[in-house]
């Protein structure tokens, strides 16, 4: 385990040295950028869609107080979505999505001899093939974040006002009401964070897969539950860190 | 010249390579020969710097790979092409941009310039039309060429081929063959082939290197290898049915 985190680091210092010209990555990052951010973002606005249309009705269904004002229900979603289900959720499904990609790709460079490949012509196919990947990933996550927030927060709008849960205004009352901008900042943060998590491990599971196609499966898995973990363990620290008083 | 002077490598208790030393020259194939899991492939990954020997070391025109800084492994490797028993060839990119991939990480050469010297090579390996097709459309003995376009088209001072003929029939075996020799004489580049194809060696042979068990057991060119005296030789050389007949005689 401590070995495996030890080669992890060895691996991301590797990203940064002895790098080729600003011009190969260029390309390689907007090619990759439209590939993580073009190819996730049906995915993520169905997925967000429905999770906010969810979290409306259960939410509504737990508010059995009469007390309760309806636009609570609005707020609720609101907090949820912007604060936990947006940039975490979503990441567990990014990793599912763009994490075994990452991964099997590289896994299959490596057992195709593509990567010895590179190191033979001279180049650091660690920074070659992992830097991109891992730029683009962290600028196109936080967009697919707003985006899952956006659809989060209409899925919710629309399930809501159509069953006769909340009305179109306690709705739009309820989003707006003790609004705290920090909250935003902090999902945005987070997103960066865990886009960083995603395509590092996945790329070094995929860049060290040995063996034949069984074993790139098997890297492409180990990219996803340990992504995940990852991701988990950040959302944790950075609430305590972020969020505590 | 390379030379390989007293390499030994082990995977965890299994020991591949055992004190294998040897000189390759310039301007012929120098082939390394030996039966499956000798170590072979190996040898040839410790050459390159794939795989770092426990011991030994390997010297490129008087400059040593393992004991030289960054920027002396830098400078040798991309005087180093290299054709891959698979062809390596990178799946996104169609043949043309495989094969000029060298020169546009590694040169600062114009692009109608380098596309040129993209078309020179494909046509020194008989594939000039070939430019556009993905490598998902080519065939073995395709795969193989532009593998070797790839590895000649930056003007490498030297060349390896890992099992250039595994898995091609006779015929586009003695091509590939045939034109690994005429490349490494006409560029007069150090050519290093590892094969256990009996066809190969009796083909372009001009120096080879006998790997048995991890060890170097035997160097000679073809004429010397059917009568070498060694038993481990013997086996592998006359193991080929053909070549079985001719000791019969």
């Amino acid at each position: 385990m401590v070995r495996e985190i030890g080669k992890y680091f060895i691996f991301l210092g590797h990203l940064f040295t002895n790098r080729e010209t600003f011009k190969t990555y260029y390309k390689l990052t907007l090619d990759e950028c439209v590939s993580i951010g073009i190819g996730s973002i049906l995915l993520v606005a169905l997925v967000s869609t429905f999770m906010g249309a969810v979290t409306t009705v259960q939410t509504a269904f737990n508010m059995v107080s009469p007390l309760i004002p309806n636009y609570v229900i609005s707020q609720v979603v609101r907090e949820m979505t912007v604060l936990e289900l947006a940039p975490t959720i979503i990441a567990i499904i990014y990793a599912g999505k763009v994490g075994t990609g990452m991964a099997g790709g590289l896994g299959t460079m490596r057992i195709t001899e593509q990567i010895d490949a590179l190191e033979v012509m001279g180049i650091n196919s660690i920074s070659y093939l992992v830097l991109p990947k891992v730029v683009a990933s962290m600028l196109m996550y936080p967009l697919l974040v707003i985006v899952a927030g956006v659809c989060a927060l209409l899925g919710g709008y629309l399930v809501g006002t159509i069953t006769g849960i909340i009305s179109p205004n306690d709705y739009v009352y309820g989003i707006r009401y003790t609004f705290n901008e920090f909250t935003i900042t902090f999902a945005l943060i987070k997103s960066i964070v865990f886009a960083f998590l995603v395509a590092s491990i996945s790329s070094y599971k995929g860049y060290y897969t040995q063996g034949g196609a069984l074993e790139v499966g098997i890297s492409s898995t180990q990219a996803v539950t340990n992504s995940v973990i990852a991701v988990l363990l950040a959302d944790y620290l950075l609430a305590q860190l972020l969020l505590s008083k | 010249m390379i030379e390989v002077r007293n390499i030994s490598k082990s995977f965890g208790d299994k020991v591949i390579l055992k004190d294998v030393s040897g000189v390759f020259e310039k301007g012929k194939p120098n082939l390394i020969i030996g039966a499956s899991g000798t170590g072979k492939s190996v040898l040839l990954k410790c050459i390159v710097g794939l795989v770092r020997p426990d011991e030994g070391t390997v010297i490129y025109d008087g400059r040593s790979f393992f004991d030289g800084d960054r920027n002396t492994k830098t400078e040798i490797r991309r005087e180093i092409g290299m054709l891959f028993q698979g062809g390596a060839l990178f799946d996104s990119k169609n043949v043309e941009e495989n094969v000029r991939f060298p020169l546009d990480i590694l040169t600062t050469m114009p692009r109608e310039e380098r596309i040129d010297r993209v078309n020179f090579c494909l046509k020194r390996v008989g594939l000039e039309n070939a430019n556009k097709k993905m490598p998902s459309e080519l065939s073995g003995g395709m795969k193989k060429r532009v593998g070797i376009a790839r590895a000649i088209v930056n003007n490498p001072n030297y060349l390896f081929c890992d099992e250039p003929n595994s898995g091609l029939d006779p015929q586009t075996s003695i091509v590939i063959d045939e034109l690994i020799q005429d490349i490494s004489e006409d560029y007069n580049i150090t050519t290093i082939v590892v094969t256990h194809d009996m066809n190969s060696v009796m083909g372009i042979g001009e120096k080879i290197l006998f790997i048995y068990k991890g060890m170097k057991l035997w160097e000679g060119n073809k004429d010397e290898i059917t009568h070498s005296g060694v038993q481990e030789l013997d086996d592998f050389v006359f193991a080929n049915k053909v070549m079985g007949s001719l000791r019969g005689k």
